[in-house]
């Protein structure tokens, strides 16, 4: 039997390392691959909460699922628009897209 | 110490090591091929937690999409491809601070909530959890309306994704 809290290590954990990604990475898709990690370690907890409460309010997984349809969303645009600016710009490095830092 | 104790340990090692090469890792055609190896230890933590269809929508939308849509991005870019010197930037050191100072705050904090270390009850026999979550998503009493915006979500994210990556020449 696994205990709840190994569960939420493991969210916390992976969290801990999306975040440094977001935070350290100068590559704009390296970014997105942070966020990506963030987002899945909020759906361990939500799922895992959902397994450790009531198992008959559907709440957990259908919040999950919202999830996954918001972070499908949430990286098309966002390489679109790394694509779009590499276009223009020619770099993906987020520190030469600096256009609004004057 | 379980047989199920023992899969979760490998399967949390596996996902929290490739998460790291995730964000280490040089070279952007590796670090989205880990980020695949990290769906699918994550994939397989759904499984241990008896939700079955969570476990194949992320094999399939996340590996099969998402995974799939930042290596063609990463080969559209492909010039960045191996990020010409340093791939962390200069404030690196502070990010690794930032983030183990969220997991130790996240970590005491959890361990100072009464429900930290508490067991799983057992599903009840013959319960239908894939039913349960149909029903859930398409009742009017459950979630309908979270489930109809976010599908109106997604269409406005295509038609905006297309128009940022649209070639207007």
């Amino acid at each position: 039997m696994i205990p709840l809290s190994w569960y939420l290590i493991l969210s916390a954990a992976l969290f801990s390392v999306g975040l440094f990604g977001v935070l350290a990475r100068k590559n704009a898709i390296a970014i997105l691959l942070g966020v990506e990690l963030m987002l899945n370690a909020v759906n361990i907890n939500l799922v895992a909460f959902w397994r450790y409460g009531d198992v008959s309010l559907m709440a957990g997984q259908v919040f999950a699922i919202i999830v996954f349809a918001v972070a499908a969303a949430e990286v098309a645009v966002g390489l679109a628009l790394v694509i779009s600016v590499y276009r223009r710009r020619n770099t993906v490095i987020a520190d030469e897209i600096d256009l609004l830092k004057w | 110490m379980t047989a199920q104790q023992i899969i979760f340990f490998i399967v949390a090692a596996v996902t929290f090591g490739s998460a790291l090469m995730v964000v280490t890792s040089r070279n952007l055609v590796h670090a989205a091929l880990w980020l695949v190896s990290t769906l699918f230890g994550v994939a397989i933590v759904y499984a241990l937690l008896n939700a079955g269809f969570l476990a194949v929508v992320q094999v399939v939308v996340y590996i099969g999409a998402i995974a799939i849509l930042f290596i063609f991005a990463v080969m559209l870019t492909r010039r960045e491809q191996l990020e010409s010197g340093q791939r962390l930037n200069s404030g690196w050191w502070l990010g690794a601070f930032i983030a183990v100072l969220v997991f130790g705050g996240l970590f005491a904090m959890l361990q100072g909530w009464s429900g930290f270390s508490k067991a799983s009850a057992d599903i009840p026999v013959g319960f239908d959890a894939i039913g349960q979550l149909g029903n859930a998503l398409t009742s009017p009493t459950g979630f309908v309306l979270p489930f109809e915006v976010a599908s109106v979500l997604l269409l406005a994210a295509l038609v905006g994704a297309v128009y940022l990556a649209f070639n207007r020449k």
